[in-house]
């Protein structure tokens, strides 16, 4: 075991280092020049500080990115994750406000109504042999007008202490949707370390035919891959709806399939499929966010956090890209 | 040249069908439907998304994707309104903002090619940096007061105004570009199977640059075309503009995965947004959520027709049946 282990370890770091280089550089950057960034007060046992405000704010997208990982390693991509937590924060109020029903059942209903919609998409790609993009193209489109259809075109407002205690209360001395992240990665690693299935997902990403001839079913594994990822859309959606106490049809996870995409793809999972790195996923979704918080508490003017954030991902891709290395190292070799 | 129908113009065919058949529907329903007056505000109300759809067919027909084409109408249409604000003769202005969304595609495009990073990201990160241009130009709509605009927007040729004559002759000049020139000839080439492009001795670098590019103009004359259409600029113009782009590209027929369709069929797939639009507008007690409903819809229905077509096309046909194999090939580079 042990012998396997120092086998797989300088492996498994080496595709975790770049990012964890990015993030510590970022930290580093923060801890030096940004007044405050680094202090962490305890009151009342529980943790306040930019620190965890970065831990509690890159929860929603460091959930999504463990889905969206797996989708991604089979070679495929999840658009419509935003229209799903929309969906999911919409339907969570409803049931809770109008419906009255208990809590419990009310997540677990919209959980499981996530889950379908994350195997309607797994339904087009794997069955239906739909490409990703298009596929979920129809949902992320057609998902949002549905978000707006269930809330009745309105913001539905949740007067709910056990709601606003998913995304406000405290588990540990630590926001609660930290918690739910490391259950879900929890999930997600035995699910995928702990059985064939990570094998199965690298297989018919890395070469779909050659898993299908070795006997692996592409659909099963793609189905699982986009239902789980529209579960963990769920519990995002049901984050953000819990965090301003409210569903709010059109803006809630908009654009969050884009942060969730760049996270994995900074966290080390090649876009066209095979390997995947949980963990590298949660380090890109870490790196977004603190750039995030740092723009803002360096005082950058909000109209240049977009141009900011551009440029740092672009950097972070093109200094993980195999290619330019090469071209750089050939000039350097004529030269 | 005899005309045979092929397996590729069928869902060309169903497109305008279903164009047909809206457009007839909806004139028996509506009293005042079936009118000019009806049809040129079709083409002038979706000018701008028509040409980000046409920048779009040729980016998605060479197997690409362009995510920024929002953001560039957003950051054209307030960089236009502020250049104008600061007593820049519209003209210069709109040939300047042209020539920097030509440029931006073309540096998006060498990204794409030289780095070999997916098309997905790059412009994605294209898309954030221009809407954040956008925003550093101004964070307010900016109006355009200028004698210049106001003859152009009221200038028309009989029915039609010029944002609508525009429209159909950039429709025509994309079409003889795709069908009728050597670029075009690469583009399908190109979007069928790239090493094959490269080894038949396509210029392979030089189109896929040159296609970002023409996107990125297409984009930047779509930011021009809001301004003439609201007399002002504004950051958050084409919010989302892209995904309707694809959607009127994937519902005129055009594969996704490169190679197959037609930019005529892209004219129909915006056509038939506008008219769900206009329908929507006319019933009056229907909300806007609809409109979202309905393209999904319509997505989903030719997305499965054109499935339907590649696998009755058998193993091997046309388009790529198995994406894993296409993707597995070695890339060969000249």
């Amino acid at each position: 075991m042990s012998e396997r282990l120092s086998r797989l370890m300088p492996a498994r770091l080496r595709q975790l280092i770049w990012p964890l280089m990015a993030l510590a550089a970022l930290l580093l950057f923060n801890g030096l020049f940004t007044d405050g960034f680094a202090r962490v007060t305890i009151r009342d046992g529980h943790a306040y500080g930019s620190l965890v405000d970065i831990l509690k704010l890159s929860s929603r997208v460091m959930l999504v990115s463990l889905g969206m990982t797996l989708v991604i390693a089979t070679a495929g991509v999840d658009l419509s994750v935003g229209a799903v937590v929309a969906i999911a924060g919409s339907v969570a109020a409803r049931l809770i406000v109008q419906q009255q029903i208990g809590l419990p059942m009310a997540l677990a209903a919209t959980s499981g109504l996530c889950l379908v919609l994350g195997a309607w998409n797994g339904t087009l790609v794997g069955w239906l042999g739909v490409q990703p993009i298009v596929a979920t193209l129809i949902l992320m489109v057609a998902g949002r007008g549905i978000a707006q259809l269930l809330a009745g075109g309105q913001i539905i407002t949740v007067e709910s202490s056990g709601f606003s205690f998913i995304a406000g209360g405290y588990f540990l001395g630590l926001p609660f949707p930290v918690t739910m992240v490391a259950l879900m990665l929890l999930l997600t690693v035995a699910l995928t370390r702990g059985t064939a299935l990570g094998l199965f997902i690298e297989a018919v990403g890395n070469n779909e035919t050659a898993a299908l001839f070795a006997g692996v079913n592409p659909c099963a594994v793609k189905m699982f891959a986009y239902a789980f990822t529209g579960l963990c859309s769920g519990m995002a959606g049901i984050i953000e709806a819990s965090d301003i106490k409210a569903a709010d049809a059109n803006n809630a996870g908009l654009y969050l399939e884009l942060d969730v995409i760049l996270a994995v793809v900074i966290g080390g999972t090649p876009l066209n499929g095979g390997r995947f790195d949980l963990a590298g996923s949660l380090v890109g979704a870490l790196i977004i966010q603190t750039l995030t918080t740092t723009i803002k508490m360096r005082g950058v003017p909000v109209e240049y956090t977009l141009v900011v954030k551009a440029v740092v991902v672009l950097v972070i891709c093109l200094a993980q890209s195999p290619e330019l290395r090469k071209l750089l190292l050939q000039r350097r070799a004529s030269a | 040249m005899k005309f045979r129908l092929s397996r590729t113009h069928i869902p060309l065919l169903a497109t305008s069908a279903v164009f047909a058949l809206f457009y007839t529907g909806a004139s028996f329903r509506y009293d005042g439907f079936f009118s000019w007056t009806v049809f040129v505000n079709l083409l002038h109300d979706n000018a701008f998304l028509g040409f980000v759809a046409i920048g779009m067919t040729f980016v998605i027909l060479a197997g690409g994707i362009d995510l920024s084409v929002g953001a560039v109408v957003g950051f054209t249409s307030t960089f236009v309104a502020r250049l104008i604000a600061h007593q820049l003769h519209p003209l210069p202005a709109i040939l300047i903002a042209l020539v920097i969304g030509t440029g931006f595609g073309a540096g998006m495009g060498a990204l794409i090619r030289f780095t070999a990073l997916p098309p997905f990201l790059v412009t994605l990160a294209g898309m954030f940096f221009m809407r954040g241009l956008g925003f550093a130009v101004s964070l307010e709509t900016i109006p355009i007061k200028h004698p210049f605009y106001e003859a152009i927007s009221e200038f028309s040729l009989r029915v039609f105004p010029v944002t609508a004559i525009l429209f159909l002759s950039v429709v025509g000049a994309a079409i003889y570009l795709a069908h009728y020139t050597r670029f075009g000839r690469a583009i399908y080439a190109i979007g069928g199977s790239e090493p094959s492009a490269a080894l038949m001795g396509l210029p392979v670098s030089r189109t896929k640059i040159g296609l970002y590019a023409l996107s990125g103009l297409c984009a930047a004359l779509g930011g021009v075309t809001y301004t003439f259409y609201t007399s002002s600029g504004n950051a958050l113009a084409g919010t989302m503009l892209e995904l309707d782009a694809i959607a009127a590209v994937v519902i005129g027929g055009t594969l996704l995965s490169g190679g197959v369709g037609y930019v005529f069929g892209t004219l129909i797939g915006v056509l038939i947004l506008g008219v769900i639009q206009t329908i929507i507008t006319f019933q009056g007690t229907w909300n806007s959520w609809w409109t979202k409903i309905a393209i999904g819809v319509l997505l989903l229905a030719f997305i499965l027709l054109q499935r339907f077509l590649q696998s009755s096309a058998g193993r091997g046909g046309s388009g790529v049946a198995n994406p894993a194999m296409a993707r597995n090939m070695p890339v060969i580079r000249p």
